[in-house]
């Protein structure tokens, strides 16, 4: 069974504002019965304010689909549409304390009923704008449309390459043949050959020099802020952030703030920003949560 | 009441009198069979002991046709990487749409070294065509490989049939027979079955312990290469407390075979009887003429399986599901689809798989919470309004995308 949290399992014993809203003005579905979830959110908006009254969901799907269905209309409901817009995917798993990386897309679906659902309101269309494959990388929830459709764009050649662009198979490294076997077959379809030898794709990051021999303590610091400045995007883009505390010998401690403080990837993303700088800078870079220091009893000793 | 157990297909409760036997095996006579000290010398008689008890069970001729194996999985690979390695000429295998992912996922990644894989299909009760697989039978196949029982269905192929059309044909067969092994009774011996997997975990052994029935004669190649144990067939050292625990449960398997065909038979009946007359719009899978006496596969129309599950462990009762999100996949489980089942339905299957730890008692209870645990989910599903499914559920909801 799943391993999920408390939140989910309240919401999904007893969901809220189960139901078609009656007098709906609004009203957004996605998914579909062939997918294995379905969700229906109908909407009373106010016509002069456009804050949503009422919400209401009927949803086909597992448990986590459906606590994704009842912790959105709790969320939702008071906010003005404008505000409901804002709310991500990630605000629905992190209301829910989190998702496991397989159940993500329930949060997701979630997302996009609301603007489905806004869209009707407005009379607008909607267009989904992704789609969905098989998860491949468990450890950054990354399925394999994805990776797919970034090994086309950037014209990727290996496992690393796949990792640098997308992050999958950055972490256990367990889903490394699956994503060979991506590139493999896309590789195939522009008729080239997948080589596990490439050289790898050049990604903007890789722009920062690769320092030769040991390094002071002041070199050391500026390479590791000149690092996470370039990894900053990628994070940003999830709405998290990274900040650099200290640096005691080969140990950076850093805090993880936004999103990836509290997500339960942050360890993962730590792991990768650890072996990105360990390539960068070519020594051995240990990354540690801030919230660690306070552990060594005394800093200068340590 | 105390928590109810019916997913026995997925693996059972080890047996006390298993325990019982394996026990000093692990505390006095620890010894490596291999050795010559009065810590090993009853490991090799209780081995010996253990090879003909799995020898009655199954009706070999030999007990020697018995290699201990870790698991189910590995006796699968073993047999079908053996006949590949055996007959290097021959680069096809057969076997069905709904073997179990041992199988599948091995005879993918063959395909993608150049075998070519027939995959026989199943009509809408999960039953296989014959003359369909008699027209593939040449001598360009390596091997047979079809389960002896399906594991969510309970569907029972007629192996012994197939095992001499391939016989007739020269063509090895294997049968994964991990489901059925213990449930219904069989002589091997008297079939041209040349190998056969079998799990502990499946008939109240413990995990970790396999087998694979070899016919003597049979064209063979190690997986596992090493010292001499198995006779050379499976090396590393013996897993002397598990074998000897397999043992008693094949014995233990063939006391209760007649109580599995006719107790357990009842209270699956019952279950099933009790389910499909309460509730609308349900129905079970598989082959209702032709299954293991243990198992039922019921689809619930319209709501999810997951759901469904979490619901029934709310209220004490383990079973399992097909659907997709079990997994984390978005397929429901390819039985299902292999079967035909439509998607309002393939996604809310559960399957109760019984033992003779099971009592009539339980299977009231579940009828009892049944249906209010359906009802339940229905009231929240868009394809769902009162009484029934909406209208052409289909095409009722109109998602964005879909």
């Amino acid at each position: 069974m799943w391993d999920y949290s408390d939140k989910v399992k309240e919401h999904f014993f007893n969901p809220k504002n189960a139901g078609a809203v009656v007098d709906a003005n609004a009203t957004g579905e996605v998914g579909s019965i062939s997918c294995g979830d379905a969700l229906r959110l109908t909407l009373k908006v106010d016509d002069d304010s456009e804050i949503i009254l009422e919400a209401g969901f009927q949803t086909f799907g597992c448990g986590s689909a459906i606590a994704s269905s009842s912790v959105l209309t709790e969320i939702i409901k008071g906010m003005t549409l404008d505000e409901a817009l804002k709310v991500t995917n990630q605000d629905i798993a992190d209301q829910l304390e989190g998702l496991p990386p397989e159940k993500m897309h329930c949060s997701v679906m979630g997302r996009e009923a609301l603007q489905a659902a806004i869209a009707n309101y407005r009379g607008e269309e909607w267009k989904d704008d992704h789609e969905e494959g098989a998860l491949i990388c468990k450890c950054f929830a990354i399925d394999a449309v994805m990776i797919e459709e970034m090994v086309w764009a950037n014209k990727l050649r290996t496992v690393e390459d796949v990792t640098n662009f997308t992050k999958a198979g950055g972490g256990c490294a367990a889903c490394h043949e699956d994503i060979e076997a991506i590139l493999e077959k896309v590789l195939a379809e522009k008729g080239e050959k997948f080589d596990p030898g490439a050289a790898p794709v050049k990604k903007p990051a890789e722009t920062i020099a690769a320092v030769k021999g040991p390094l002071t303590n002041l070199q050391r610091i500026k390479k590791i802020e000149e690092v996470l400045e370039s990894l900053r995007p990628a994070l940003m883009a999830d709405g998290g952030d990274v900040e650099l505390v200290e640096v005691i010998g080969n140990t950076a401690y850093v805090n993880m703030t936004g999103a990836c403080n509290g997500c339960q990837m942050a360890a993962m993303t730590i792991a990768g920003i650890q072996q990105r700088l360990m390539e960068v800078m070519g020594e051995f870079i240990k990354v540690v949560p801030a919230s660690e220091m306070a552990k060594l009893v005394n800093i200068e000793v340590a | 009441m105390t928590d109810i157990y019916l997913d026995n297909n997925a693996t059972t409760k080890v047996d006390p009198a298993v325990v019982d036997v394996m026990i000093p095996y692990f505390l006095e006579q620890y010894g490596n069979p291999s050795s010559i000290h009065k810590f090993a010398d009853g490991v090799a008689r209780g081995l010996k002991q253990a090879r003909q008890q799995v020898q009655a069970l199954i009706g070999a001729e030999h007990d020697s046709e018995i290699i201990f194996t870790s698991c189910g999985t590995e006796s699968n690979s073993t047999a079908i990487l053996s006949a590949i390695k055996a007959q290097p000429n021959k680069k096809e295998i057969i076997t069905t749409t709904v073997e179990h992912p041992a199988i599948l996922s091995l005879c993918e990644h063959l395909e993608k070294e150049g075998y070519t894989i027939h995959r026989l299909p199943v009509d809408k009760a999960g039953r296989l065509k014959l003359d369909a697989y008699q027209r593939l039978l040449s001598d360009q196949v390596a091997i047979v490989s079809v389960m002896w029982a399906n594991n969510e269905t309970g569907t029972i192929f007629p192996v012994a049939e197939m095992a001499e059309m391939a016989n007739a044909a020269g063509v090895m067969f294997h049968t994964d027979a991990v489901q059925a092994v213990g449930k219904i009774p069989m002589m091997l011996q008297d079939t041209k079955i040349d190998m056969l997997s079998l799990s502990g975990h499946k008939l109240h052994a413990p995990k970790g312990i396999g087998v694979l029935y070899l016919r003597r004669g049979t064209r063979y190649r190690p997986l596992l290469r090493g010292g001499h144990q198995e006779r050379g067939r499976r090396a590393g050292t013996e897993n002397s407390a598990s074998i000897v625990g397999l043992g008693k449960a094949c014995e233990l398997a063939q006391n209760f075979i007649e109580y599995e065909n006719i107790q357990v038979k009842a209270m699956r009946d019952r279950l099933e009887q009790g389910i499909t007359e309460q509730i609308g719009h349900c129905f079970v899978t598989g082959d209702m003429y032709n299954r293991l006496p243990n198992t039922t596969d019921i689809a619930f129309e319209y709501i999810e399986g997951e759901s469904i599950l979490m619901l029934l462990n709310k209220a004490g009762i383990a079973a399992s599901s097909g659907s997709a999100c079990t997994s984390g996949s978005l397929e429901p489980s390819h039985v299902m689809r292999a079967m035909d089942i439509p998607y309002t339905a393939a996604h809310g299957t559960i399957r109760f798989s019984f033992s003779r730890y099971n009592t009539m008692a339980e299977v009231e209870k579940v009828i009892e919470v049944m249906p209010g645990i359906v009802a339940t989910l229905r009231k929240l599903s868009p394809y769902w309004s009162g009484d029934g499914p909406v209208a052409n559920p289909e095409q009722a909801f109109a998602p964005t995308y879909a």
